[in-house]
C-alpha cells in the first residue's frame, strides 16, 4: 500500500527560508535510508505560498488568487509517497524521520481500486474506467 | 497502545530491520540459519518486553544488541565441542568491547552485508523454489505462511524447504560472501532471477483463476530497488528494476470490469501508472549510463519502455521493438522471445512478416504447450484473413492456457473467427 506523508507549512516554509545545512544533511540521510530500503517512491519540497495560487470554483465562473496564503497550519510544504506493507510501518518509518520543535506530519493512505471491495462492483469499476478514460482524452 | 497495537508496531519494526539483523548477524556466526534462529530469538525476546516498556527508540540496534548476547551465550557453550566457535567467541567478545556502539557499527557495514545475504540466499547450490523461499523470508522479511499463501502450496512444505536451504548452504560450507571476477556475472544472473520469478508468480499467477497476486510484485519490487541501491553499478539490476516498474505500472489496466485480463495493446492507457512508468524510464537511463550494450533484462525493459511512452496502442514505435527483439533474440534466443520478434515483425511490417517465423516455431518442442503460441498464430492468421485456421489456434490455444479468465477470451476470439468468416462469405 501507498501513504502520501504530508510535511505542514510553518512560518519559515513559508518565509522560504531553506533549512540550515544540519537539517538538510539529516534529511538527506534518512531520504537515502528510505531508498536504500525501497520504500520511497517520490518526494518533493514545496516553494512557499506566496508563489503558489488558488483556483475557486462556482458554477461556470473561476477566480485565481495569488498566494501567499495566511492560515499556515492548513499549507503543504512538501511530502513523500512511500510504499510499505501496512499502516504501521509507515508510521514507524516516520517515527525515524530526523523533525523537531513540535513539527506534525500527516500520513494518508492513497486509495487504490482494490480498497473498494466487494462494494466497488463491476458496473463502478467500468464507471470509473469511464471517467478516467474522459479525463484522458481531455487532458489530450 | 493496546497489546495487538504493539504487536503490530512489532511486525512492522521487523519487516524494516530482519534483513539487516539477519545479514549482520551472519557475517558474526557465519551461517545464515543459526543467525535467522537468533534474530528470531531477539523478536521473541522483543514481544515479551516491548508491551510493558515500550518500543525503544532505536530498535534495530537493540533487536542486534539482544541477537548478539545470544549469540555469545550459544557459541559460549558450545566452546567445548569446537575450538573454532570459541574463536569466534571470543572474536565476538573483543568486538563488542571495542565496538559498543552497535548503531554506527550497523550502518557502517549493513550494505555489504545485505548483499552477501542476497547472495547467500540465492546460491546456485540451491534449487530455484529454495532459491525463492529463502529470500522471501530472508530479505523479504516474509512469514512461512505468507509465502505458502502466495505459491499456493501447504506451509509445511515451505517450511521444509527453507530448513532443507539452510542445511544444504552449511553442508556445501557456501562462503558468506559477494562473488567476485568472473563468478560475480553468474552469480548476480542468479539473484536477479529469483527477483523476477517471485515478481512474475505474482504478475499472472499460472494457474486458477486468481489471475493478480499483487502483494508478491510489490514484494519483489521492494527487493529490486533494495538491490539497485546495494550494486549501483550493475546496469542489468537497473535493467531488471526499469522492467518491474514498467510492467507494474500496467497493474490497474490488466483486469476488465468482470476481472478478464485485457491484452497490452487493449488496455486503458489513461489507468497506467505513470509515477511507476516514470520510475522504470529512469532505472533504465540509469542502466544505459553505465555503458555498455544492454543486457537481457534492460532491453526487455527497453521494450516496455516503447509501449509505455506511447500515449496510445497505434503510436507505437514498433520498428524499434522489432530491433530491440532482434537484439534480444541474438543475445538470450529462446523460443519465447523469437515467438516475441514475430509479434513485434507482424506489428511493424504486417501479419505476413511475423507470420513465417511463427510458422517455423511450429515445430518447436519446447512451444509444444506453450498457449500463446496458437493464440500469436491464431491472431496473425486472422489479420490475414484466414479465419478457419485462425478459429482452431484459438480453440488450441484455449485448451492449453492454465488460466480460466484467458480461456474465456481466447474462446470468445474463436467464436469472432466463425462469424467473420460468415460475413466474408
Amino acid at each position: 500500500m501507498r501513504f502520501m506523508v504530508i510535511v505542514k507549512g510553518n512560518a519559515e516554509s513559508e518565509a522560504g527560508v531553506l533549512p540550515n545545512e544540519k537539517i538538510l544533511s539529516e534529511m538527506g540521510k534518512f531520504n537515502e535510508e528510505l531508498v536504500k530500503a525501497g520504500v520511497m517512491l517520490a518526494g518533493e519540497g514545496l516553494h512557499p505560498s506566496s508563489k503558489g495560487v488558488r483556483v475557486k470554483f462556482e458554477g461556470s465562473k473561476r477566480t485565481v488568487t495569488d498566494g501567499p496564503f495566511s492560515e499556515t497550519k492548513e499549507l503543504i510544504a512538501g511530502f513523500w509517497l512511500w510504499q510499505v506493507k501496512s499502516k504501521e510501518e509507515a508510521i514507524e518509518w516516520l517515527k525515524r524521520a530526523p523533525f523537531d520543535g513540535g513539527t506534525e506530519i500527516e500520513l494518508r493512505q492513497v486509495f487504490e481500486a482494490e480498497d473498494f471491495g466487494s462494494e466497488f462492483t463491476p458496473e463502478l469499476r467500468e464507471q470509473e474506467e469511464r471517467l478516467r478514460a474522459q479525463i484522458a482524452e481531455k487532458q489530450q | 497502545m493496546t497489546t495487538s497495537d504493539i504487536h503490530r508496531a512489532i511486525d512492522a519494526v521487523w519487516r524494516i530491520e530482519s534483513a539487516k539483523l539477519i545479514a549482520g548477524l551472519a557475517r558474526l556466526v557465519r551461517d545464515i540459519g543459526l543467525a535467522e534462529d537468533l534474530a528470531q530469538d531477539a523478536l521473541v525476546a522483543a514481544l515479551e518486553r516491548w508491551p510493558e516498556s515500550g518500543i525503544p527508540e532505536k530498535p534495530g540496534a537493540w533487536l542486534m544488541t539482544t541477537a548478539k548476547h545470544r549469540a555469545i551465550d550459544l557459541l559460549r557453550r558450545k566452546t567445548l565441542l569446537d575450538s573454532k566457535h570459541e574463536e569466534l567467541g571470543r572474536e565476538l567478545e573483543a568486538r563488542e568491547q571495542t565496538m559498543p556502539d552497535f548503531d554506527a557499527y550497523l550502518d557502517d557495514d549493513i550494505g555489504d552485508d545485505l548483499l552477501r545475504l542476497v547472495f547467500t540466499a540465492c546460491h546456485p547450490v540451491l534449487s530455484t523454489e529454495a532459491r525463492v523461499a529463502l529470500t522471501l523470508r530472508l530479505l523479504g522479511g516474509l512469514t512461512t505462511e505468507e509465502i505458502a499463501r502466495a505459491f499456493l502450496v501447504p506451509e509445511p512444505t515451505v517450511a521444509q524447504r527453507i530448513v532443507r536451504a539452510k542445511r544444504t548452504l552449511a553442508e556445501a560450507r557456501v562462503p558468506f560472501e559477494v562473488p567476485r571476477g568472473a563468478e560475480l556475472a553468474a552469480r548476480l544472473s542468479s539473484v536477479l532471477e529469483v527477483i523476477y520469478l517471485i515478481f512474475n508468480e505474482g504478475y499472472s499467477a499460472t494457474q486458477g483463476s486468481d489471475w493478480m497476486r499483487p502483494a508478491l510484485c510489490e514484494d519483489a519490487l521492494r527487493l529490486g530497488r533494495i538491490l539497485a541501491e546495494l550494486a549501483p553499478h550493475e546496469p542489468e539490476v537497473h535493467g531488471l528494476v526499469a522492467l518491474m516498474e514498467i510492467q507494474a505500472s500496467r497493474t490497474r489496466a490488466r483486469l476488465g470490469p468482470t476481472g478478464e485480463p485485457i491484452l497490452l495493446l487493449d488496455q486503458d492507457r489513461a489507468r497506467w501508472d505513470q509515477l511507476l512508468i516514470r520510475r522504470g524510464l529512469a532505472a533504465l537511463k540509469r542502466a544505459e549510463r553505465l555503458g555498455g550494450s544492454l543486457g537481457p533484462y534492460a532491453l526487455q525493459a527497453a521494450i516496455a519502455a516503447c509501449h509505455a511512452r506511447a500515449r496510445a496502442a497505434a503510436e507505437t514505435d514498433w520498428e524499434r521493438i522489432a530491433a530491440l527483439y532482434d537484439a534480444l533474440a541474438e543475445l538470450a534466443p529462446s523460443p519465447v522471445v523469437e515467438l516475441n520478434r514475430a509479434v513485434a515483425l507482424s506489428m511493424a511490417f504486417g501479419p505476413a512478416a511475423g507470420l513465417g517465423l511463427v510458422d517455423a516455431l511450429t515445430e518447436e518442442p519446447s512451444l509444444k504447450s506453450y498457449h500463446l503460441l496458437p493464440s500469436v498464430r491464431g491472431d496473425l492468421l486472422a489479420k490475414l484473413g484466414r479465419f478457419e485456421e485462425a478459429r482452431a489456434e484459438f480453440e488450441r490455444a484455449a485448451v492449453l492456457t492454465r488460466n480460466t479468465r484467458e480461456r474465456e477470451l481466447l474462446l470468445a476470439r474463436a467464436r469472432r473467427c466463425v462469424s467473420e468468416r460468415a460475413m466474408q462469405k
